[in-house]
């Protein structure tokens, strides 16, 4: 199996390449890559990819009606549209400081959902 | 009349950076004026992560990176007006502003840092012929409307231009249930950050049309769709190629443009390849004590370049209010050669650089495995060597003052080398 990605780490954009090789610990070798986070994006890539999701929560008692989220850790690609529909239930109350969780375990996967910043 | 020793005009992360570095370097007397609600500018409403790899080691959204600034300036204990709207700037640095708490405000600054952002270019400066229904948004109004009000724009769109703030929208519009059904692009090429690409488009099966624009809107109350056409070389659709998409709304992505009417006030020249001030190794504009950062200037893709360009231009006017930045000298020019759009500064005094000389760039074209070629007065003094080249990503340079020291060098010129 051999893949060529845009690592999206960063916004450097570095083009990689990953190729199998049973031969190496890892099980695969990556090319292109500027720094060793590539590395590990690259294999992951190929393996179990994975996403943070960035959106919003309704918010009460605010000069804003939304509160900006995040998942504090990437979470499967293919779960992303179903962890969209749990987060679209939520609604919480001012004041809230960034880094708060405003959702446990989504999915039971572990991931939190936090606030992107205080209101 | 107020005064002040430093006023920052603009309270986004240019803004913030560069008062919270003047204040650093010894300034006290500094304010800035926003006329948003808050503070971060249009962080506020990016909230999609991608934001401080470079300066913090971390990746954040908008409104995060936002925050940080936003504690250190209250930290640093430096004065901020909000919902406050600079009106006029004149040469010798005297500013009217106004809010309804105390109208109209007359204040002098020794020195002026602008820092006003940009704003979107909208349909009349692109010309698309049809009617004029509901439904057509710029894609940051889309933006602000989704992840600030809470409003959805709609069910069933269409993009046009692939900058980043479309191709952000393209996955916003899609996670929050609507079907995106294409993304066109004029240029052969996409202006976004290619990451912004493969997860905003690519992840989503979203379409990327290249060379292709929209000829027609259609509908009469409401967006019932777009005519979109392939384009040639010199951009003009080709006929034959026409496509009717039905959507109900189309997103506007089709560039920034830095916000200098108050800069022209005041006697600051732009520059016409980035729209921004002209300004020099202290990012000083023509005007002397008023200086400018951050997307006012040209526009940029990573807020952390923003932030690394706005420390500059606040040690600088922090520097010039105590009398310690170089005035006279030889100026050197910087001239953007064979495949570079533009470079940032223009103008250069080398006695006001530290150990490192950096230039901000765009390229023209797409570029694989090239090298930047830096000459002083016509003769090489450096090269570098790049993979991948793009006019959606800016470059920076960093050159070793070194390597001018001593020399009397009135030119350097940067241009894109096959390898
Ligand atoms: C949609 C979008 C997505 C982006 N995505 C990324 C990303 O993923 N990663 C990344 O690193 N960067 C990203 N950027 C780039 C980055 O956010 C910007 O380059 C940066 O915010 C520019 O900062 P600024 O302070 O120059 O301008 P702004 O943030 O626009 O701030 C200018 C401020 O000046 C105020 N102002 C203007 N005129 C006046 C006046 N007359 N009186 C008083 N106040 C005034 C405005 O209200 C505003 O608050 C993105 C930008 C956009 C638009
Ligand atoms: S490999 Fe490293 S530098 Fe390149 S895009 Fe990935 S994280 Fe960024």
């Amino acid at each position: 199996m051999n893949k060529e990605v845009v690592c999206i780490v960063c916004p450097m954009g570095c083009h990689i390449k990953v190729k199998k090789d049973e031969n190496l610990y890892l099980g695969y070798t990556v090319e292109g890559n500027k720094c060793k986070r590539g590395k590990e994006y690259g294999i992951k890539e190929l393996t179990n990819p994975t996403r943070i999701i960035t959106t919003t929560v309704k918010i009460k008692n605010s000069h804003l009606r939304r509160l900006p989220v995040k998942t504090n850790e990437p979470v499967a690609k293919d779960k992303i549209f179903e962890c969209m529909k749990v987060i679209n239930k939520v609604s919480i109350k001012a004041p809230i400081k960034v880094g708060d969780v405003v959702l446990e375990n989504i999915l039971d996967t572990g991931v939190d959902i936090v606030a992107s910043r205080s209101m | 009349m107020l005064n002040y020793d430093i006023v920052v005009i603009g309270g986004g992360p240019a803004g913030l950076a560069a008062a919270i570095e003047a204040k650093k370097n010894g300034v006290k007397d500094i304010l800035v004026i926003e006329r948003d609600r808050e503070l971060g500018g249009i962080l506020q409403q990016c909230i999609h992560n991608g934001f401080g790899l470079h300066v913090f080691n971390e990746e954040l959204t908008g409104p995060e990176y936002a925050e940080k600034f936003i504690d250190e300036l209250k930290n640093q204990g430096i004065e901020y007006m909000l919902d406050t709207m600079v009106l006029d700037i004149t040469e010798d640095r005297k500013i009217s502003a106004i809010n309804t708490e105390n109208g109209l405000m007359n204040i002098h600054a020794k020195a002026l840092i602008l820092s006003m952002g940009c704003r979107e270019r909208t349909r009349g400066a692109i010309n698309i012929p049809g009617t004029r229904p509901a439904g057509v948004f710029s894609a940051g109004t889309a933006q602000r409307f989704i992840n600030m009000e809470g409003y959805m724009v709609g069910k069933k769109v269409v993009i046009l231009g692939s900058g980043d703030i479309g191709l952000i929208m393209a996955r916003r519009m899609t996670l929050e249930g609507a079907k995106v059904e294409a993304v066109a692009e004029l240029m052969p090429f996409s202006g976004g950050l290619t990451r912004n690409i493969v997860q905003c488009l690519d992840d989503y099966n979203i379409p990327l049309l290249l060379s292709h624009t929209i000829i027609e809107i259609k509908g009469k109350e409401r967006v019932e769709g777009v005519v979109i056409a392939k384009v040639d070389e010199n951009r003009k659709p080709i006929p034959g190629t026409e496509k009717h998409i039905e959507c109900d709304t189309l997103l506007l992505s089709v560039g920034l443009i830095p916000e200098n009417e108050l800069s022209l006030k005041a006697g600051v020249n732009i520059d016409p390849r980035t729209n921004g001030p002209i300004v020099n190794e202290s990012m000083e504009t023509k005007v002397k004590g008023i200086f400018a950062c951050g997307n006012v200037v040209h526009v940029h893709d990573l807020v952390d370049f923003v932030t690394k360009e706005s420390k500059k231009a606040g040690k600088s006017a922090s520097k010039y209010v105590l009398g310690e930045l170089v005035e006279k000298e030889e100026i050197i020019k910087t001239n953007a050669d064979e495949g570079i759009g533009y470079i940032v500064p223009q103008r250069i005094r080398m006695s006001n650089v530290d150990e490192k000389l950096e230039l901000f760039m765009r390229v023209k074209d797409v570029y694989k495995n090239v090298k930047l070629v830096i000459k002083a007065d016509g003769e090489v003094i450096k090269e570098f060597k790049r993979k991948h080249l793009a006019p959606g990503e800016m470059e920076i340079i960093s050159l070793n003052s070194s390597l001018l020291e001593g020399k009397q060098v009135s030119n350097i010129s940067v241009s894109v080398k096959g390898a």
